[in-house]
């Protein structure tokens, strides 16, 4: 599976609605559109649209099945994510090492 | 040296610095000082007061990171909140850094968190249960799993 962009992978994720869709996918393994919507208390249509947005961020992928549409996690797109935290304990020892020079030039 | 702990909830860095916690605290406050190791900013030690780090901006992000003071615990806590990525569009990702000083041998032990989501934003869709946290979980699992 190719790797979604970062951008769409965090902007999918940042909201609440869909970090909850996500999450029950994850949990419940796949589950139907009408399922989903029974799930996340908004309409349909906003699920539907929330279901697009974390394609787009391939965190989900889809089979049809007669007139229901099936939906599945991927976990694997979160790699971008978990690549960036690993980042950020990087950015923070730099940080902690610019610090330390700080603090001795520093008066005392 | 300093330690890292990470798990997928919570990024800890640790170090002890051969320095009093009064000048640390000074590194930590002072707007010029904290420039000179973090980022620029306009930052202020007064708790609900929403300032700015910026830095040059990079591939997929622009460089700036919107905070909010939360905690000014002087020489022992401070804690702002942490956003990237910020637009009309999207609230971005939001993290809480907390800083927190305690005496220790030869100097001060100087250890930074950078942990989920506020419970405010947890708080945004059905309550806590369905926040940063359960969805870190889930991720545990399935990563576990896989």
């Amino acid at each position: 599976m190719a790797v979604s962009h970062p951008n769409y992978v965090f902007r999918a994720l940042a909201d609440p609605t869909r970090r909850a869709i996500f999450e029950e996918l994850t949990r419940q393994g796949e589950q139907t559109v009408h399922a989903l919507t029974r799930y996340a208390g908004v309409s349909q249509p906003a699920v539907s649209k929330h279901l697009t947005v974390l394609k787009r961020a391939k965190l989900v992928r889809h089979r049809r099945e007669g007139r229901e549409t099936h939906y599945q996690a991927q976990p694997d797109a979160l790699a971008p994510m978990v690549d960036w935290l690993d980042l950020y304990g990087a950015f923070w020892r730099e940080r902690f090492d610019r610090l330390e020079e700080l603090l001795q030039r520093m008066e005392p | 040296m300093s330690t890292t702990a990470q798990s997928t909830r919570t990024l800890v860095v640790e170090r002890i610095f051969p320095h009093p916690p009064e000048k640390l605290w000074r590194a930590l406050t002072e707007s010029p000082l904290l420039a000179q190791w973090m980022m620029n900013n306009d930052f202020q030690p007064v708790p609900g007061r929403r300032f700015q780090f910026r830095t040059e901006p990079k591939p997929n992000w622009n460089g700036v990171v919107d905070c909010e003071v939360l905690v000014v615990d002087p020489m022992r806590r401070l804690s702002f909140s942490w956003s990237v990525g910020k637009s009309e569009n999207s609230p971005g990702l939001q993290w809480i850094v907390l800083w927190t000083l305690t005496p220790a041998e030869g100097g001060t032990r100087l250890r930074m968190e950078q942990s989920g989501f506020s419970p405010d934003q947890q708080q945004a869709y059905g309550g806590a249960k369905y926040g940063w946290q359960k969805m870190f979980d889930g991720l545990e699992r399935v990563l576990g799993a896989l």
